[in-house]
């Protein structure tokens, strides 16, 4: 893969972690659910190009399965849920922007640094790529704990996700299942939350975590 | 059908008798087949284990178990057939015993499922001829006198013994565990041909070494490393204490053997100074605590651990002489070790079969509540005198012949030539006379108060004889204590194959000696006949009743009673187990025990009473497994704040581990 295919590529991936940036960068939770499904867009084109180049057709199926899911159906019914709940205007950080904005530039140099210098012998393109998987996992991680709600749990959770479909799609030859496996897991992974979500609002009358930390009986 | 196909079909026999009985349910009909069954498949298994011993047979066999690539071996060796006899004679009078003893047991479905497991595990060590099946077996073992052990779990302090058990019986299988994996190697050759095939270099071999101390050496009771067995082999039921006690001390002591001078290799000097060290340690402190305790039980499991140091004396010389190639000093250092194994095993079982009879018939263990049986139970006290003076190494009993050998080896020492052995053997050889003399002291303690003077109890005034099965077991190992003890040069005959294999060497043939005599090296340096000493000691101990019952005076006369020196009449006023300990205490005590005495004496006229309070500390314990204990119950307080942490500060746990990896990756990839 060489020239303008690789270009594209490369600005799909590197789409995704800016994406994952601006997410980070977003306080209220409306927005955020915008944000990831811009994300998952940016996904399902980066996984169609892949497929497009790396000539198999199968990842057109990820491709239209990230769409579908993560693109359309679950940040519809997110925006639904928190509506719902009534906390669609609601402020969700606790961290400053600033410093985790910080915090996720360092990890995007982290996740370069490591994945560059392990192997410098490999393929171009797919060590590339798997710096950027990296990157957005991380900041997915990073995203998770600067979250105050279970929703930004549930988002950040799911744009971990996204990386690791990154990253399964930018090594050639990955087969189906795999995929396949990993939006469903995505999947359950919303419903068992979606539930939770419910369960929370029902015992505690929030879906702040911080109230399920002070039914245990612990400092907050 | 080699015998050890024999061997294997009766271990597993053992193995599988639990069905039928737990089928059987709590009727008295499974004690009896559980019992019955493993006193006739003992009894059987011995006799294939003698005569392979005796005509000296090597057999393997091989079952498609455990791991793919190795199944599961086993070989008969003469070291094998050795402690086989060993441990199916314990097995086969523990379980005659128990068919008279199991009747007073409360909760026999918490005994009787595992005892002959416990019993096909310890065969089956014995057998294995690969890492893997020794150490399933040995994990059997463990876990099998565990649940043993705990049997009387609602008794206060049985659950801390079992925990404590549990703790060091894990340690051990760990540490030989490692052993193994050294001796191994990276290609993971655990059979045993494969590891004798590949020695290994000094320092693996010195590290193994260690490890086998620890993993041997704690099943077996070596000092520190035998907290457990005064806790846990009081805990179990009589028949169960003396096997854990007389028989699986010596597996431990088998694997240690097994190990150490047929899979690692030619050893090095020092190593004979390190086990004699910890040998002639184990044998004084053993004895020592042995000599403080008032339950009688308690006070037999802390002999064990003396007796183990005796062992480990014989092998540590058996060691040293072999370093130095005599391989005839070695063999009769080696003999002397496996012939106190035997013996022990003989003497130990009685004597804990006599403390189960004492418990069954006057409901006590403490000396200090007992007194007088000899009256009450005339059968029972016999059998615990022949197993006291047995144990006291006094001759014509067994204990003497193996105690002697081992001193005979001793006094071969100058021989040997680094200056460490030359210093360290003459003392250790002093320690374990010192431990003989207190040895005797011990038992002198443990017969006379529970058997002599005045009942302290109304249950000891009341005690009962046991049932016929109990004596039959007891009278049994008195006779071959005897017969150990008279025709001693049978059994080191029997041994020569044993030690030939292992050190190269051999005692001379005993058969030939006139008179029953047996001579380790030379007649005109030192011989022993036990048969001589025995009509002697008959002899003269009649012809001295005869004449004061035929010269002295018949008249009555008529004389204030001699009181002892114990003219109030209450049984409180004779000796107790602490007062007969008192001169020992004052000697050794303040260096072995930190022992304190303070006399409170209230001021005249005062009517307060006086007090006397005398403290002993078990230094072992507090130095070494105290603050361990400290520090792993401080680490689980601080760790246990991790479990009410909230989910974000799970999830950046997990980030936070995440990132320092990929840092470390970055930073040395």
């Amino acid at each position: 893969m060489t020239g303008l295919s690789f270009d594209i590529a490369h600005l799909l991936a590197g789409s995704l972690v800016l994406i994952s940036l601006l997410m980070l960068y977003q306080d209220r939770l409306t927005a955020l659910i915008n944000v990831f499904a811009a994300q998952a867009v940016a996904l399902a084109l980066s996984v169609a190009w892949q497929a497009h180049a790396q000539g198999a057709p199968h990842l057109y199926v990820t491709a239209f399965l990230a769409l579908a899911l993560k693109a359309i159906i679950i940040p519809v019914a997110l925006q639904r849920i928190i509506k719902r709940l009534g906390i669609h205007r609601e402020l969700d950080q606790a961290v400053g922007i600033g410093p985790a904005m910080l915090a996720g530039v360092a990890l995007v140099g982290l996740a370069l640094v490591v994945m560059l210098g392990v192997a410098p012998e490999a393929d171009r393109i797919a060590r590339e790529d798997l710096a950027f998987a990296l990157s957005v996992v991380l900041l997915g991680l990073l995203m998770m704990i600067t979250r105050r709600n279970a929703v930004g749990l549930v988002v950040g959770f799911m744009s971990l996700e996204n990386g690791l479909v990154l990253a399964a799609t930018g090594a050639r030859g990955m087969p189906l299942v795999v995929e396949i496996s990993v939006a469903f897991s995505v999947l359950i992974a919303f419903i068992v939350i979606g539930v939770f979500l419910f369960r929370i609002r029902e015992r505690f009358e929030t879906v702040d975590v911080a109230a399920l930390d002070r039914f245990r009986g612990e400092r907050a | 059908m080699t015998p050890l196909v024999v061997l294997l079909g009766a271990a597993g026999g053992l193995l599988l008798l639990p069905l039928p009985t737990l089928a059987l349910g709590q009727s008295g009909l499974g004690r009896w087949l559980t019992y019955g069954g493993a006193t006739a498949v003992c009894a059987a298994a011995l006799g294939v284990a003698l005569r392979s011993l005796l005509l000296g047979e090597i057999c393997e066999a091989s079952l498609p178990l455990g791991l793919p690539w190795i199944g599961a071996r086993f070989r008969l060796d003469p070291l094998a057939s050795a402690f086989l006899v060993v441990v199916d004679l314990g097995g086969a009078f523990a379980s005659l015993y128990a068919l008279g003893y199991g009747r007073h047991e409360p909760e026999p479905s918490r005994v009787l499922p595992f005892y002959t497991p416990f019993l096909a595990a310890m065969m089956l060590v014995v057998l294995a001829a690969d890492a893997f099946s020794f150490l399933v077996a040995w994990e059997l073992m463990s876990v099998a006198s565990w649940a043993l052990a705990m049997a009387h779990h609602r008794e206060p302090r049985n659950t801390q013994a079992g925990y404590v058990y549990l703790l060091m019986a894990n340690f051990g299988a760990l540490a030989l565990l490692l052993c193994f994996g050294l001796l191994a190697g990276p290609s993971g050759a655990y059979a045993f041909d494969a590891i004798k095939a590949h020695p290994p270099t000094s320092a693996t071999a010195a590290l193994a070494l260690g490890l086998t101390i620890l993993g041997a050496g704690s099943k077996a009771g070596l000092v520190p490393l035998h907290v457990w067995l005064p806790l846990a082999h009081p805990a179990a039921p009589s028949h169960v204490s003396a096997l854990m006690s007389g028989v699986m001390t010596k597996v431990a002591v088998y694997a240690f053997v097994r190990i150490v001078f047929d899979l690692v290799g030619a050893p090095a000097p020092w190593w004979a100074v390190a086990v004699l060290i910890l040998g002639g340690l184990t044998a004084v402190t053993g004895v020592l605590q042995a000599l403080m305790q008032r339950d009688l039980k308690r006070l037999l499991a802390y002999s064990t651990v003396e007796n183990i140091g005796i062992v480990f004396v014989g092998l540590g010389l058996a060691l040293a002489f072999r370093a130095a190639a005599m391989p005839l000093a070695a063999g009769l250092a080696l003999t002397a070790a496996l012939l106190h194994v035997f013996n022990h095993s003989l003497f130990k079982s009685l004597l804990f079969f006599g403390s189960g009879a004492v418990q069954s018939g006057a409901g006590r263990r403490d000396m200090d509540q007992l007194g007088g049986l000899i009256g009450r139970m005339p059968q029972t006290a016999l059998a615990f005198l022949a197993g006291s003076v047995a144990i006291s190494a006094l001759p014509p009993l067994n204990g003497f012949v193996s105690e002697w050998l081992t001193f005979q080896a001793i006094l071969l020492s100058p021989k040997l030539d680094p200056w460490s052995l030359k210093l360290a053997v003459p003392a250790v050889g002093a320690m374990l006379a010192l431990a003989a003399a207190l040895a005797a002291a011990c038992f002198v303690k443990a017969f006379g108060l529970t058997f002599l003077g005045r009942p302290r109890t109304q249950a000891a005034k009341t005690a009962r004889e046991v049932d016929g099965f109990s004596r039959a077991a007891m009278l049994g190992l008195v006779v071959l204590c005897l017969a150990a003890g008279v025709l001693p040069g049978f059994v080191i005959d029997t041994l020569a194959p044993v030690t030939r294999a292992l050190v190269g060497g051999r005692m001379p043939a005993q058969a030939g000696q006139s008179w029953l005599t047996i001579v380790p090296i030379a007649e005109a340096r030192s011989s022993y006949n036990g048969l001589l000493v025995l009509v002697f000691v008959t002899l003269s101990a009649g012809l001295c009743a005869l004449a004061i019952h035929e010269l002295a005076s018949r008249r009555v006369r008529r004389a204030p009673a001699w009181d002892c020196g114990a003219p109030d009449p209450s049984p409180m006023t004779q000796y107790t187990a602490d007062s007969f300990a008192q001169p020992i205490r004052r000697v050794f005590g303040t260096y072995v025990f930190a022992a304190r005495e303070r006399v409170e004496t209230p001021a005249p006229g005062d009517l307060a009473p006086a007090r006397f309070e005398a403290v002993d500390r078990d230094l072992i314990w507090e130095t070494l497994y105290a603050p361990i204990a400290g520090a792993v119950t401080f680490a689980a307080e601080r760790l246990n704040r991790l479990q009410f942490l909230t989910i974000r500060a799970y999830l950046g746990l997990v980030f936070l581990a995440l990132v320092t990896l990929l840092l470390v990756l970055a930073l040395w990839g």
